[in-house]
């Protein structure tokens, strides 16, 4: 591994980034009646993008909105501009990465959606942003939040809208908890603007269609689930190798499970509701290969996981597939809309580091270079602790990269615990645990679950 | 821009803290008010709908049949005394304050002093009004579990990692 290509500077990165910047100054006052400067942020963008397919409609939205007449259409194409920055950004963070680890990556490419017809609750979600919009973020306040809870109510029990109605539901809680706007003592200018894009761009019918491309039949070796949540939802995420059966080039793969959930559902609570949809799970807890038959997979290497095409195989070592396996697995490519720097999360098997700990911050010096270790992203209901990361002598890895640098978020470690050499996995207690505070965790999150399900059960449908 | 307002992925709001739902299964801060539903201790069937303004600490308290509760009559009721102690427990004691625009004179907040200093006011008792939409909000929220799980890939989760803070 080439540890030093992560420090050095990107071309282009930063001014690409500048635009993007310009843009989000320009929501966090509100597109209603632009001020100069925000007009300047408007106007930079179209600039950056006058290279594109894009630019003559970019152009058009940013002088509309600078003159306060922008319409949905418009707002639509801004969005559309940010993301292809942003897209442009990913490309370059990951083609630095490929270098830097000696990766391969696909080319297959990711096919195209079929246009579709726009469905009425999609228009319900653009009309909802687009007032968002307008207010900027120091203008919200309950009654411009209250109006998304009615979309999303609607949204989230139809699968083929479950993407955009995660998102949203997910965003306006965040602005809820920060109304009003004109109170806020700082803004997170970058999310915001990542979230009000994807989700405007997610309204577009088709956009959010990733459709299998092909099966897959071979042995699945996992190397550690990632988990995701907020207040009513969460996403594990196992990455793994996929090892074809007549021994095709095996390929960087994962398998996904989500939910929606009651924000009272927490830690534990988060692996038991996610638990009985994904027997990969409980196989990750044990240490155990898959064999796949027939699974469905996306062009991006996802697989569209379904217990029916999975059996449990033979014991397998996480480490050991990560030493192995890894190195000569090819990753996916990423979906057109899906290139977001926020969306890189590349599997990578770290040695012979030195762990140092400095303000609180922990980083790996790998030959010399600091590579930030993202500690705060391991699930509080697991076995493993930035203490035991601090401790380790080797480490499987997702690579990220965000506000500016790269870092690692530790998925598992080798370390030594009294003398003895052992494995310790963020996602250990995913498949159910024997660990005396994960049972206790587990018993406070079955009864939190009762107790909801009980008053379901006597309130609800009445 | 600083390191937090350039983070695509920082967690703008911390995950509720676990807590024990059986007495209050439903609490939040919104709208605002400090609002939820509060089982009752004799009717299995029955549960109040408890609210506090922000600001005012205009309080209202009734069951989800819209019958008034006999204890918050001119002082906050035990209901609203419960929902105050399972807020700070779900989201702290600093929180809540801070939404209910409290302010505790010595020391940090606690379920106790929120109670007390809003109570030291004389707060009016608030009209009933709200409980409707309180009460089709716990609905909403008790729908969640009703959701069908997916295993089709969530991009857009990538911006909600977890962090090992709480509220």
């Amino acid at each position: 591994m080439r540890a030093d290509l992560l420090s050095e500077p990107i071309a282009g990165l930063d001014e690409a980034l500048a635009a993007v910047d310009g843009f989000d100054q320009a929501l966090v006052a509100g597109l209603l009646r632009p001020q100069p400067a925000q007009a300047a942020g408007l106007t930079e963008l179209a600039h950056a993008v006058a290279g594109t397919p894009l630019a003559a409609r970019v152009a058009e939205a940013a002088e509309k909105t600078a003159a306060g007449a922008a319409s949905e259409d418009h707002f639509i194409a801004l969005a559309a501009a940010r993301t292809a920055l942003l897209g442009s950004v990913h490309d370059a963070l990951v083609s630095r990465l490929d270098e830097a680890f000696g990766r391969t990556r696909s080319e297959e490419t990711a096919p195209q959606a079929a246009e579709r017809q726009a469905a009425n609750l999609l228009v319900a979600a653009r009309s909802w942003l687009s007032d968002l919009a307008r207010s900027g973020w120091q203008g919200i306040d309950h009654d411009v939040i209250s109006g998304s809870a009615q979309v999303v109510s609607a949204m989230l029990p139809d699968p083929a809208l479950r993407r955009l109605a995660t998102l949203l539901d997910g965003f306006a809680a965040e602005l809820a908890a920060s109304c009003p706007g004109t109170s806020l003592e700082r803004v997170p200018v970058r999310r915001w603007g990542d979230l009000w894009s994807r989700a405007m761009l997610l309204t577009l019918p088709g956009a959010a269609e990733e459709p299998a491309t092909g099966t897959a039949t071979g042995r699945l070796l996992p190397l550690g689930v990632d988990l995701q949540e907020h207040a009513t939802a969460v996403q594990a995420q196992v990455h793994a190798v996929f090892e074809p059966v007549g021994g095709a080039v095996s390929r960087v793969v994962r398998a996904s499970v989500s939910v929606p959930k009651p924000d009272t559902v927490v830690g534990a609570g988060l692996w038991q509701l996610l638990r009985p949809h994904m027997s990969l799970l409980a196989a990750l807890g044990e240490g155990r290969s898959m064999d796949l038959v027939g699974m469905p997979v996306t062009a991006e290497g996802d697989l569209v996981w379904s217990d029916e095409q999975a059996r449990p195989g033979e014991p397998a070592d996480a480490f050991a597939t990560a030493r192995v396996a890894l190195p000569t697995a090819t990753d996916a490519v990423t979906a057109p809309l899906d290139r977001h720097p926020a969306r890189i999360a590349v599997p990578v098997f770290l040695e012979g580091y030195v762990a140092q700990t400095d303000d609180d911050a922990l980083s790996f010096a790998v030959a010399g270079h600091p590579l930030i270790v993202d500690t705060d992203r391991i699930p509080s209901a697991g076995p493993l602790t930035p203490e035991a990361v601090a401790a380790s002598g080797a480490c499987i890895g997702l690579l990220r990269w965000d506000a500016g640098t790269y870092r690692v978020q530790p998925l598992a470690v080798e370390t030594t615990v009294r003398k003895k050499a052992v494995a310790i996995h963020a996602g250990g207690w995913a498949g159910g645990t024997t660990d005396k505070a994960g049972v206790k965790a587990e018993k406070a999150a079955t009864d939190a679950v009762a107790v909801l399900r009980e008053r379901a059960g006597r309130l609800l449908r009445k | 821009m600083s390191d937090w307002e350039r983070s695509s992925t920082e967690r703008v709001i911390a995950p509720a803290r676990p807590r024990k739902l059986a007495k209050v299964p439903f609490v939040e801060l919104a709208d605002g008010r400090l609002q939820g539903v509060v089982s009752s201790g004799s009717d299995i069937e029955r549960v109040y709908v408890s609210s506090v303004l922000v600001g005012t600490y205009a309080f209202a308290c009734s069951t989800n049949n819209n019958r008034p509760c006999g204890g918050a009559r001119g002082s906050f009721c035990n209901h609203i005394r419960a929902l105050i102690s399972e807020a700070v427990l779900q989201y702290g004691a600093e929180r809540v304050a801070r939404y209910l625009r409290v302010e505790t004179v010595d020391g940090e907040p606690s379920a106790q002093t929120i109670a007390d200093v809003m109570s030291n006011t004389r707060p009016s008792q608030g009209d009933t009004k709200a409980a409707a939409p309180v009460f089709s909000r716990f609905l909403r929220h008790l729908a969640y579990l009703e959701l069908a799980p997916s295993t089709a890939p969530l991009p857009e989760m990538q911006w909600f990692p977890p962090t090992r803070g709480v509220a």
